[in-house]
């Protein structure tokens, strides 16, 4: 079974972003980048399809030089191999998708992975619009997959529930939190990651459909207000959160 | 993309535990990060994570028990934490010294005992048993030791010779089956979970090294009790009567005080680096207490002393990550002197205890909590500063160097 993992380098959960001098990006000044969350769901679920059925991994990422550092990742957690498609530029989210479709075509994948977004700009359209350049079915925040004989069943979080789904391969899969449990990367899978290939290429180049035109914070919360410090500040406090805050 | 999104997310960077403690950021003041390779960051990094998710979940309570985290020595073994310099041959990973230096800085992040457990495992144990043992030795042990599946320690300190190794009394005497051993040894980390033993004695007056296993008759090593210090690791004193090891468990590549000694390098080598992560982990404690907590209508970040000290503990960290990442380049080189390493593990580990203490008192009242690790990490490092060569004896150990006169002899 062939296996593509499409994964994002993503600047860290832990990092405070600002917004760039262009206000159309954030500064990327001593920011760090990582494996986006929801990838790494996408790369484990891979790996175990390929402990099942064997066949390979395919790691790809879209965009410069530094998404390296994620896919070196990716293959120090297991992936045989990786293709970095090289683009310095802006893309829109079908920019992204038209040059991982292009790639995906020549590689035939029996699966195809994804997060169900990127923790960076949270489009969330990536996967699907892929499955749909290659005409395949997708199969969108995915918990659970079985495979048996080409056939795929999927639990996929719903509004207050689950619901399960059957498809046929090849097809899109976007991964969501419960998927799985991702493993480390040993040591001895980093060590190993150093030989193993990491391709690379000019990505197929695509038109930008929707460009950013501002980007901004969210305004600071307003500091809270003390009321009072004993019972009698009760009433007061019952009559601002009906009236005032509306919450009760 | 914005921070608060990020503060959303907090659930996902321990997603594999559900855990919400926040992340650790790192420090690299110095933009140190710029001279590490691709796989010596993501070495740090596993381990990071490793540590966040894994270990200080559970520390505070195993400190408070007097337990180490046994359950953990599974997870640490599959991510290679033992052994990890050694060839791939053995089942080790066969990284460099720096990325080793690294993991053992994050694993002290979480607890110095912690990261004995795993100094230990490596530099005391598989350390010497790659280096001098025997073929056989090494296809038998490294690969059992680097799977976690059998717990190592080493046995050289005794009751009256600690920083005066050489005048140890465990005896050992060639028999007709093998060698009778006699002795005690004293301060020894892992002793009682440990199933084989590094236990140095003296064969006509030459210091040896045996290896002996769990269950040998005569061999026990009880677990002492009583510790302020180091509370999530195991010491023991070994007691030996009369053990009768095999000819084929001592180790036969070479004999005299050097062996042992070079092992030690290896671990103080080790603990430079550990010590940065304990440093790290007060100073990170004190600088977010430090900005919350409010007196005077303000936080005491603000205030001039607490910067003071702040910045003292940022400094001696700076400069002790320099001190580390050269060192583990000359390591790496084959050009590393012993003498650095003493400089660097008496700086090293004397800076960090100093950074808790410093800690402490930005964190006031709570700082005796075990709610922050400070404490804990305080406590820790007076083992440090004495173990593995006192600090008082590194210090010598460079003043011999530099003035080529020895002062404890």
């Amino acid at each position: 079974m062939k296996v593509a993992v499409c994964i994002n380098h993503v600047p860290d959960t832990e990092t405070k972003v600002k917004v760039g001098p262009d206000g159309l990006a954030i500064d990327k000044t001593g920011v760090n980048f990582m494996l986006s969350p929801y990838d790494e769901f996408a790369v484990e679920e891979g790996l175990r399809i390929r402990e099942k059925f064997r066949g390979e991994v395919v790691a790809i990422s879209l965009g410069p030089e530094s998404h390296k550092e994620t896919l070196r990742k990716a293959l120090a957690m297991g992936a045989d191999r990786a293709v970095l498609l090289k683009d310095e530029g802006v893309r829109d989210s079908c920019g992204v998708a038209a040059g991982l479709a292009d790639e995906l075509k020549s590689l035939a994948p029996d699966v195809i992975l994804f997060g169900k977004q990127s923790i960076d700009y949270d489009d969330g359209q990536v996967g699907t619009l892929v499955a749909e350049m290659l005409g395949l079915p997708s199969v969108s925040v995915v918990v659970k997959m079985d495979i048996q004989d080409g056939k795929v069943v999927c639990d996929r979080e719903i509004e207050g529930g689950h619901e399960t789904v059957e498809t046929k391969l090849p097809a899109v899969f976007t991964a969501q939190k419960g998927l799985n449990d991702p493993r480390y990367p040993s040591l001895k899978g980093i060590m190993a990651a150093k030989t193993k290939p990491i391709e690379e290429k000019a990505a197929l180049p695509a038109a930008v459909r929707v460009a950013a035109i501002r980007m901004r914070k969210p305004a600071a919360k307003n500091p809270g207000r003390i009321i009072g410090t004993d019972k009698s500040a009760v009433a007061e406090l019952v009559r601002l959160l009906h009236e005032e805050a509306k919450v009760i | 993309m914005f921070s608060f999104l990020y503060r959303a997310f907090f659930h996902f960077t321990n997603s594999r535990t559900n855990d919400t403690m926040a992340k650790f950021p790192g420090v690299d003041y110095f933009g140190f990060d710029g001279l590490l390779s691709e796989e010596e960051i993501l070495v740090r990094n596993t381990v990071r994570e490793f540590v966040d998710e894994k270990i200080l979940p559970v520390i505070e309570q195993h400190n408070r028990a007097g337990t180490f985290p046994m359950d953990l020595v599974p997870a640490m073994a599959d991510l290679g934490l033992f052994g990890s310099t050694l060839p791939q041959e053995y089942g080790c990973a066969g990284m460099n010294n720096v990325a080793y230096g690294l993991v053992m800085q994050e694993l002290e992040r979480g607890d110095s005992g912690v990261r004995s457990f795993a100094s230990v495992q490596s530099a005391l144990v598989m350390y010497p048993i790659h280096a001098y043992g025997s073929e056989e030795q090494k296809r038998t042990w490294l690969p059992l030791l680097a799977r976690g599946e059998t717990i190592g320690c080493f046995g050289l300190t005794e009751p009256d010779f600690g920083s005066n190794p050489g005048g140890m009394l465990t005896r050992a005497e060639e028999t007709s089956d093998g060698y009778l051993l006699n002795g005690a040894k004293m301060w020894i980390t892992n002793g009682t979970i440990a199933g084989l033993a590094v236990v140095w004695a003296k064969l006509n007056g030459v210091v040896n090294g045996f290896l002996v296993e769990k269950g040998t008759k005569g061999f026990s090593a009880p677990e002492m009790k009583g510790k302020h210090s180091l509370r999530a690791s195991v010491t023991s004193e070994l007691i030996l009567q009369d053990v009768l090891v095999p000819k084929s468990n001592r180790l036969p590549g070479g004999s005299g005080l050097k062996l042992p000694l070079s092992c030690l390098s290896q671990a103080r080598y080790g603990i430079a680096w550990g010590a940065i992560g304990a440093a790290m982990a007060c100073y990170d404690s004190a600088l977010n207490y430090s900005r919350t907590r409010l007196q005077f209508g303000k936080p005491i970040a603000s205030f001039q002393m607490t910067q003071e000290k702040l910045v003292r503990m940022l400094v001696e960290i700076t400069k002790s990550q320099a001190i580390c990442l050269q060192l583990g380049r000359l390591k790496d080189a084959g050009k590393v002197r012993f003498q650095q390493v003493s400089l660097a593990k008496s700086n090293n580990v004397a800076v960090a205890l100093e950074i808790a203490r410093s800690a402490r008192t930005i964190l006031g009242a709570n700082g005796i909590l075990d709610e922050y690790p400070v404490m804990r990490h305080m406590a820790n490092l007076e083992s440090v500063l004495t173990y593995e060569g006192t600090h008082e004896m590194h210090t010598l150990i460079v003043g011999e160097d530099i003035t080529g006169i020895p002062a404890f002899t």
